[in-house]
């Protein structure tokens, strides 16, 4: 187990990539601690899976350089690297039986026969396969394939990262969820480096100590998910991370205040001169409709259950809302920004506040 | 509405049943009624009963030439299956390249037997042949008209030049059906090369590779042309296979009661063979959906 450091990092497809829109992954620099767990987010195409190959060396990247703590292994084969990663769509061994796929690592390892029985009948367990080790592979439904998949990227105890590329897609909804918190335990016990790849907040959220956020080939931000909450370093991330994202107006911004076409509003800190299009972004559920405020048109309000969403539209501009369980939208609706949530963003990228 | 039963449909298979039976079953029922009977031609028969069949069964010759042949399939098996396999691994997987090799290996599959044999004819010739030729300059003593050995390596590498592209792009094209997800998989899970051949790669090429072997077999048991065109048979019995030497005896000696109680058999040898080939596939296919 070690740190994994991906350091001037670009890659493309492309032999002779000349602009920037050739790489599939922008340059970067970035660490993943030794036994963290990581949840990689992202719309699709953003460049998460080839990020995941290049660590897991199945790509090797066109610039920049991969080390293991210490070790560097851009050139290394992947079976020298020693790590565990599961893909998408589930590939298992069809030939073989259930308990040979999963004991299939650790013979490549040359392990002894009776560490790897009790290895194999712990991850059976975990999966919850134990009663079906000794059945060929072939002809199981989608999700026990994945299980398989599973169980052989979790059968070593000494990989030096697991990295999963949306693992859980083709499993049932309920078995979706025991299988996270398997992962949790997992690496609660272990301590391996887990980094999950997933396009579902939720999963991300629920899975992992740090989110790192990509889009278009760059890690836009890395942290807790209450910091991709509360302050988005990228408008992508306030827009992706949030249920509806987050409501973004063109505005301009002098010292501690933002012009709304000719509306003041208090920002709550006083910030520098921006450069660029300027943009403030507020959470929907840190927006409150009553009679004071912000004239809105209210457009529709869909109830998703547990509260209400109010899609409205401010100056032409959309404007979501979050209406708590037993208020109504007013007959003259109004916004109000709850003080201190407000995010400055410049060409996309958040401004920090002056004096911090 | 309820269907009508009409079984007037069956008489449309009468044309094809007809053509089959003018073109394959009446000539095999001519070979039969030569194999029953002795004629000294004008077209009168004498029963004859099971004697040529048993004299057939006892005979040397024809043992021996059973032997050649048995001996001959499964040299050309050995080396041809390994060898399509060997090649197929290391063919390109895509690009140019490799629809180059892909022309490349059709070739010989497209040249017909006879001209093969002549090729290798002339090939292995000491006098005018490009391989005997510079064989015997460099001091090979090799001379396939001369030397069992000799005639017997030409058969063989002929048969091998000949026939092994087609295993090779049977398996070719078991390889392409691999995903490469298993690749990447096993070099995850840290497999040999000879793991990812042994629990990847064969498994999706059996069903191609049985095929393959069954072609081969019976290809190789019935092989006449080639081998004729360029030894005859000879040095003098040495290369005679089967159909050869069921040739010498119809056409050459005209045995045609021995020679057609031997086209019986062959026959039905094939065919048993061809069935147990059938019958295990089918087996290793349904143990394996099990």
């Amino acid at each position: 187990m070690s740190r994994i450091t991906l350091s001037n990092l670009a890659h493309s497809y492309l032999a002779n990539p000349t602009s920037d829109a050739d790489f599939a992954l922008k340059e970067m620099d970035h660490v993943w601690e030794d036994g963290g767990a990581y949840a990689l987010l992202g719309a699709s195409g953003c460049g998460k899976t080839t990020l995941l190959n290049i660590i897991s060396g199945l790509v090797r990247p066109s610039q920049g350089r991969v080390l293991f703590g210490d070790r560097d292994v851009t050139d290394a084969e992947t079976t020298e690297r020693n790590i565990a990663q599961v893909f998408q769509f589930p590939v298992v061994y069809d030939t073989m039986t259930v308990r040979d796929n999963l004991a299939f690592p650790l013979r490549n390892r040359g392990m002894d026969a009776a560490y790897i029985g009790k290895r194999v009948e712990q991850i059976a367990k975990m999966i919850g396969m134990e009663d079906r080790l000794n059945r060929k592979a072939r002809g199981l439904t989608a999700d026990a394939k994945q299980k398989i998949s599973l169980g052989r990227g979790m059968v070593r105890e000494d990989v030096n990262a697991i990295l999963f590329d949306e693992p859980l897609t083709v499993i049932d909804p309920h078995m979706k969820w025991e299988l996270r918190t398997q992962l949790k335990d997992l690496h609660r016990e272990f301590g391996h480096t887990m980094i999950y790849v997933t396009h579902d907040q939720t999963e991300a959220l629920t899975f992992a100590q740090k989110v790192v956020v990509m889009h278009e080939g760059r890690v836009v931000q890395m942290g807790t998910p209450e910091e991709l909450f509360e302050t988005p370093a990228h408008t992508f991330v306030g827009y992706f991370i949030g249920s509806p994202g987050m409501n973004l107006l063109d505005a301009e911004v002098t010292g501690s205040e933002a012009r709304l076409q000719g509306v003041q509003v208090a920002l709550g800190a006083a910030y520098g001169p921006t450069t660029g299009r300027t943009q403030i972004g507020i959470r929907p559920d840190y927006v409150t409709i009553s009679d004071e405020g912000l004239p809105v048109t209210v457009l529709r309000v869909e109830d998703v259950g547990r509260h209400r969403i109010v899609r409205a539209e401010f100056q032409g501009q959309p404007l979501n809302a979050i209406l708590p369980e037993g208020m109504s939208v007013p007959a003259d609706p109004r916004v109000a920004f709850a003080h201190g949530k407000i995010n400055v963003y410049a060409n996309d990228w958040r401004v920090a506040p002056m004096g911090t | 509405m309820e269907k009508t039963q009409n079984n007037k449909a069956w008489f449309l298979v009468l044309p094809v049943l007809v053509l089959v039976a003018f073109s394959a079953v009446l000539p095999l029922m001519t070979v039969v009624n030569y194999a029953v009977n002795d004629t000294f031609g004008n077209n009168a028969f004498f029963w004859a009963g099971l004697e040529w069949f048993e004299e057939m069964v006892t005979s040397n010759r024809l043992h021996e030439a059973l032997g050649r042949q048995i001996l001959f399939s499964v040299i050309i098996l050995l080396i041809q299956v390994p060898l399509g396999i060997f090649i197929a691994l290391n063919m390109p997987k895509n690009g140019f390249w490799a629809s180059f090799c892909l022309v490349l290996m059709a070739l010989p599959l497209l040249i017909p037997f006879n001209v093969v044999g002549t090729i290798w004819q002339i090939f292995g010739r000491v006098d005018i042949g490009l391989l005997g030729h510079t064989l015997k300059n460099l001091g090979v003593d090799y001379n396939y008209t001369n030397d069992p050995l000799d005639a017997w390596i030409t058969v063989v590498v002929m048969d091998v030049w000949h026939w092994t592209s087609l295993v090779a792009l049977l398996c070719y094209a078991g390889l392409q059906s691999i995903p490469q997800a298993y690749y990447q998989a096993a070099r995850i899970d840290q497999a040999t090369r000879w793991s990812v051949f042994r629990y990847i790669e064969l498994p999706k090429m059996k069903g191609v590779l049985l095929i393959a072997v069954l072609l081969r077999f019976m290809d190789s048991f019935m092989i006449y042309t080639e081998p004729f065109v360029v030894t005859g048979g000879g040095p003098g019995n040495s290369t005679t296979f089967l159909s050869i030497d069921l040739a010498k005896m119809a056409t050459g000696q005209f045995d045609l009661g021995p020679a057609a109680a031997f086209s019986i058999m062959y026959f039905l040898v094939i065919l048993l063979i061809s069935w147990v080939f059938y019958t295990v596939m089918t087996n290793l296919d349904r143990e394996e959906n099990r």
